[in-house]
This record gives C-alpha cells, structure tokens and sequence, in this order.
C-alpha cells in the first residue's frame, strides 16, 4: 500500500477537478448552442415542432441523469461504435443541458407581454427582426440568473459520469478512497471542491437575480 | 391639552391609559396619552395621517410596544414581557384593520372559528353554531361556505368585524376600517359597526367619517402631533371647536 | 447492420423491476414527509433563530445545493464509518435523501414564508393566538401553497435523484435495471425499460402531488 498524505490526496483530487470543470463547460456550452437551436426551432416552427420539442424536454426532465448517462454509454455501444466515458458522459449531458436551457429559455421568452409581439408585428418587422430586436434583449435580461443557476446543477451533474467510468472528481475521489482507506477525509474533501466550484455560481447567480428583479419583497 | 374627563355611560372602566410615550427611533409619536374608556362607551379618534392615533390603537393591545406609561384592558395591566400575559389580554380587546386581514386559505365559516377553537377551546361544532349566529349578525349568513376571495372589500370587512367578536371582546379596536373600500362599499360596513354601538359593544375607532363619528360616538377625540389635542362630545368638537388646530383640520376635510 | 433488440428478457424481470419501484418510492415518501418537516424547521430557525444557528442552518443548506447527492451520498455511507457510525445502505439512502430534499424544502419553504403579508399575522395575534398556533394555522398553509409548484418539481427531481442510492446496491428500480442487464447482457433495454418507467413514475407523482397538496395541505 501506498501512503498519501494529505497533500497527495489534494493534488490527485485537484487533477481530476480539471475533468469536472472540462465536463460542465463542454456540456453547458454544447447544451446552451443546442438549446438555442431548440428555441428557435419552437418559436419558429409549427404547433407539431413544438408539441416534439416539448416531447424531448420532458424525456429529459422525467428521467433520471443518471439512465441517460446509462443510455447514452449502452446506445452507442449498440450501433457497434466503441465509446469512451467522455464522449457518452458528454453527449448525454449536453443533452441534458439542451433540455433544461430551451424549456428554461422558453419561459423567458413566454414572460415578455404579448403587446410586445404585436407591436412589433404592427410595425412590419419579420419574425427573425422581432426576435432580434424586441423580444431577445427583454428575454436575455431576465434568462441571465436562471442560466447561471442552473450551471450549477450542470456542475453537480457531472458527478454522474463517473458511474459510467469517467475519472472526474467523485470517480477519482472513489479511486483513493479505496487506496487510502480514508474515505471520510477523501470525501469530505470531494464534497469541498464541488463547493468551491459550485458556491461561487450559485452567488452569482443570487446577485444577478437581485440584479433583474431588485431586491426581495 | 384638556385633562381626561369622565362623562361616559357606564362607570366600569375597560381601558385606562396613563400617560403613555412611544417613539420610533428618534421620532416621538406618542407624547404621554392620557385616556380612561369605559364599558359601552364609542369613542372616535380623528386627526391627521402621522398624528399617532393608529399607534395608540395598536399599543392597546400590544401590537407595538410603548416606552413609557402604563395601559390596563379590564383591570390588567399590559406587560409586553410575559406573552401569556399579553394572549390573555388580547382575548380581551378585538382589533379590525384597515386592510381587513381575513386568512385567504380559510373559508369565511373557517375565519371566524379559528380562534374560539384554538384559543378558547371551544368545540367545532359550538364554535361553528357561534359563526353563523354573528354571520347573520353581519348580514352574510349565506357566505359560511365562501372563501375570502370570492367577497368583496365590504363583506371581507364584516367578516373581520364577525371573527373578532367571536372572541367576545370587552372592547374593539376599529383601524380606519373604511379607509381601504370602495365608496359605494362604506355604508355596510358602518351599518354593522353602528349596531355594534348600539347593542353596547365598547368601540374604540381612529375614522376618516366625520359624519359618522358625529353620529355614533360618544366621545370624540382630535389627536394632535402624539397628544389628544382635544377631546370632548361630537356636537361640542364639531360644532364649536376650541383650538386652531381642530379648525384647521376640521375646515381641511371639506375642501 | 442490425440492431435486434430483446424487451422480453427484461420485462421477465418484472418481480426484480417491482421491487425496485417498490424502494424508489419509499425513498420518495421518507424524503417527502421527513425532509418538508425539516425544511420547514430549517426555514424558520434560518429566520427567527439566534445568529449561530443561522449560521449553522444557513451551512448546512449551502453545502447540500452545492454539492452532488452522490457525494452526499458515499460522505455518508463511505465516510461517516470511519467516524464510527456504521450505516446499512438502506439507512445510508434514507438519511441522504431526507438531508438533501430538507435544503432544498428550507430554502423554497422560506420564500413562501416571507411573502406572507405583515398585516395575516398581526390579525392572527390580535386574536390571541400563540406563536406556534399563528405559524402553522395562518403563515404556513398559505405559503405551502404558494411554493406548492415548486416543491413538487424539487420532489420529483429528488425521486430521479433517488436513482444513485442503486451505486451503495439499495435495491431500488436503477439498481434492478442494473442487476437485470448484468444476468441477460440487455443492458440498452434494462436502462430504457427503467427509464421509462422513471418517467411513469415522475408523472404519477406529479399527478399525485398536485391532486395531495391542496386537500391535505393548505384546503380547497
């Protein structure tokens, strides 16, 4: 048996939060380009595009991360196609990301009045002009907060992967704790770096919050 | 300043206020009240926004506390620190609001017998008997079953009227309880208030109703920059003020 | 290239996928009944209690939001026995859970709480009555109410959430999708299989949860 002291545990636990951070920025930025596509799909397409997309968003959001990763890792695997973690756990939590943005989106875009729609529509300007003058920016304003916030959960999502192998934090922290047996201080350890990384968002995304609708009360 | 003066109806006196003080911060509102109220009596406080009439109301049972002075409800005296004390004193004095305050997620029935039931430990059944009775009382024994929502401002404010008489008061406490209605809503609700006078109920209301003051108050009282400026009956306060103040005041309201 | 799919050899499990249902949903309802109770707790002691136990409350609250439940969850199974208390998964999954959704509850139940209208609690003391009578009779009903949405989105993500207590092997429905592919090499349809009914259940629970709330909760 090896002996890591404390340090060694840090900096082991360290290099693989490289993988979390790598992980959530892949999926929350992959997950925000699709999601947007989403978006305009809804608003742009018929009544049968909106009533799929909103098939997908519930897929999503009525099933487990978890079974997603599963699928993703398993579904692949079935075209005959050899996948790494990375690439299931990417893709299943871009995905994931998408679903949760677009409907997220939506309601920011639900939110501007409908007096807006028609104003802008009395004064001739397209459907791409209306969105890109006089609903995206009152919708941007209020879907800042809500995105940050759910960045978080993209963070903590990403704990899934490991379940499917992938060597991010709680994998890595799994790892040494079963080297070190020492899996209340690895853990404890685990559990402060996803607060690290996550606290920090989530009071950003408090201030903004604060930001758009002004103080409480 | 007019020194107390004791001209009521009866001779049992349901709240005696002796020189009472409270400030908001740096602000005095109450500059030592002198007041002695007694059973049956109506008392009118009128005055200008700011002149600390709805304080006092609220120090009467307890919703704020005042710094200086001593205040007694039916022979007890108001101690903030003990609340017991200050339950047991409440079941003593009712208190309607301005802005009604009924509880939305109670039917109007569910209003009126919540505190009979909680605080007096009287049965459902009892307390749901009690609840009708002064339903009718109110003129709104068809709306047992009705939520808030569905009343209007001039209903939800019987109701209040209703739920607080449940706890069968010694005295009312009554907080420009017209001042949120609609015009056309204000009759009903002083139609209620002034049966409750007339039946004896000991009233204790701060109005903007000059005409009902005048009509249905024993006593009235024009506070003043935290005093009771001055004090006496309506047709004496109305029809000959002393001071510059009520004139000014009075001469105000018709423009 | 074929893709043959079998969701025979699956649904033959349906005893093993049963149970598993079985579990998620006591999970569910511990969470559920255990965890509102403390978030209600938490809510008022992060408002009313003295500074150290707002401090403490307002703690354990961030730590849980900002951390994974899989993490809360091996914290606690893996972790706590070094410290000497020694848990049965099952255990282990229970605690976890209820500390997870009592966080989340404390923070939703608090909004509900403060938007309660000054004037509601001032009529409810001038009837006389007590400070606990006044929180549960007249604070609380209405602000369940209002948070009512929200609560249940947060119970349904925390019954999906429930899945990764399958990885300390309490045999909830992840767990026997799991056991299933591992016996019949089906992995793709054990995990569809489970994942649809994850998603039967999020639905019936929502169902469920919005027909509950109103008559048990807050009437009407």
């Amino acid at each position: 048996m090896i002996e890591f002291s404390l340090w060694d545990i840090l900096r082991n636990l360290l290099l693989a939060l490289r993988w979390t951070a790598a992980l959530s920025l892949v999926a929350f930025i992959g997950g925000g380009l699709t999601g947007a596509l989403l978006l305009y799909a809804r608003l742009a397409g018929g009544r049968v595009t909106d009533r799929l997309i909103g098939l997908y968003v519930q897929l999503f959001q009525g099933t487990p991360l978890l079974m997603q990763l599963f699928l993703a890792y398993f579904g692949i695997a079935l075209f005959g196609i050899d996948v790494s973690a990375w690439t299931a756990a990417a893709l299943a939590l871009t995905l994931y990301t998408s679903a949760f943005l677009t409907e997220i989106w939506r309601g920011c875009v639900a939110s501007v009045p409908k007096g807006q729609w028609e104003a802008s529509s009395s004064l001739a300007l397209s459907f791409v002009e209306q969105m890109r003058y006089v609903i995206l920016p009152q919708a941007t304003r209020v879907a800042i907060a809500p995105t940050v916030g759910f960045l978080v959960q993209v963070i903590k999502g990403t704990a899934l992967a490991s379940v499917i192998g992938f060597v991010e934090l709680t994998k890595a922290g799994t790892m040494i704790s079963n080297t070190t047996f020492k899996p209340f201080t690895v853990f404890g350890f685990v559990a402060l770096l996803y607060f690290a990384l996550c606290f920090p968002v989530s009071l950003t995304a408090r201030y903004l919050e604060r930001k758009t609708y002004g103080p409480r009360h | 300043m007019v020194p107390a003066i004791d001209n009521a109806p009866g001779s049992r006196l349901v709240v005696e206020i002796t020189a009472l003080r409270k400030s908001f911060g740096e602000v005095e509102v109450l500059k030592g009240i002198d007041l002695n109220v007694h059973q049956g009596e109506v008392i009118a406080i009128i005055g200008k926004s700011g002149s600390g009439k709805s304080t006092l109301l609220r120090c009467i049972n307890g919703l704020e506390t005042f710094d200086d002075g001593a205040l007694r409800v039916d022979g007890k005296q108001l101690l903030h620190e003990s609340p017991t004390a200050m339950r047991e004193l409440r079941q003593h004095v009712g208190m309607i609001f301005q802005s009604f305050n009924l509880f939305p997620h109670l039917s109007v029935g569910r209003n009126v017998m919540l505190a009979p039931t909680l605080v007096k430990k009287r049965s459902k059944t009892e307390a749901a008997e009690r609840a009708r009775t002064l339903l009718e009382r109110v003129g709104l024994a068809d709306k047992f079953d009705a939520m808030p929502d569905q009343l209007s401002g001039g209903q939800q404010q019987r109701v209040a009227i209703a739920r607080s008489l449940a706890m069968d008061p010694a005295v009312l406490l009554c907080d420009e309880i017209t001042s949120a209605l609609d015009p056309e809503l204000v009759g009903e609700v002083l139609r209620v208030v002034e049966l409750l006078a007339q039946e004896g109920m000991t009233l204790l209301m701060v109005t903007h109703e000059m005409n009902f003051a005048r009509k249905v108050s024993d006593r009235v009282i024009f506070m003043h920059q935290g005093r009771v400026h001055e004090m006496g009956p309506p047709e004496e306060l109305f029809g000959s003020p002393r001071t510059p103040e009520l004139k000014q005041f009075l001469s105000s309201l018709h423009d | 290239m074929r893709i043959q799919l079998d969701f025979a050899a699956v649904l033959s499990q349906w005893p093993l996928l049963l149970n598993g249902i079985a579990w998620t949903i006591a999970l569910t309802t511990v969470a559920t009944l255990i965890g509102m109770l403390l978030g209600i707790l938490c809510a008022q002691m992060r408002a009313k209690g003295p500074v150290a136990v707002r401090f403490g409350v307002g703690a354990y609250i961030e730590l849980i939001r900002n951390t994974p439940f899989i993490v809360q969850l091996f914290f606690i199974f893996f972790g706590l026995p070094v410290a000497g208390v020694r848990l049965s998964p099952e255990t282990a999954a229970f605690i976890a859970i209820v500390l997870n959704l009592g966080a989340y509850a404390a923070e939703i139940v608090r909004a509900g709480v403060e938007a309660t209208p000054r004037g509601q609690i001032e009529a409810a003391v001038s009837l006389a009555l007590t400070p606990f009578q006044v929180f549960t009779r007249v604070v609380l009903p209405p602000a369940l109410k209002k948070v009512w949405p929200a609560t249940v989105s947060q119970i349904v993500i925390v019954m999906l959430g429930s899945s990764v207590c399958g990885q300390i092997s309490v045999p909830e429905l992840s767990y026997a999708a799991n056991l299933i592919q591992s016996n019949n090499f089906r992995a793709f349809e054990s995990f569809i299989v489970a994942a649809l009914l994850y998603l039967a259940l999020s639905v019936v629970l929502r169902k469920f949860l919005n027909w509950a709330g109103p008559r048990l909760l807050f009437g009407r």
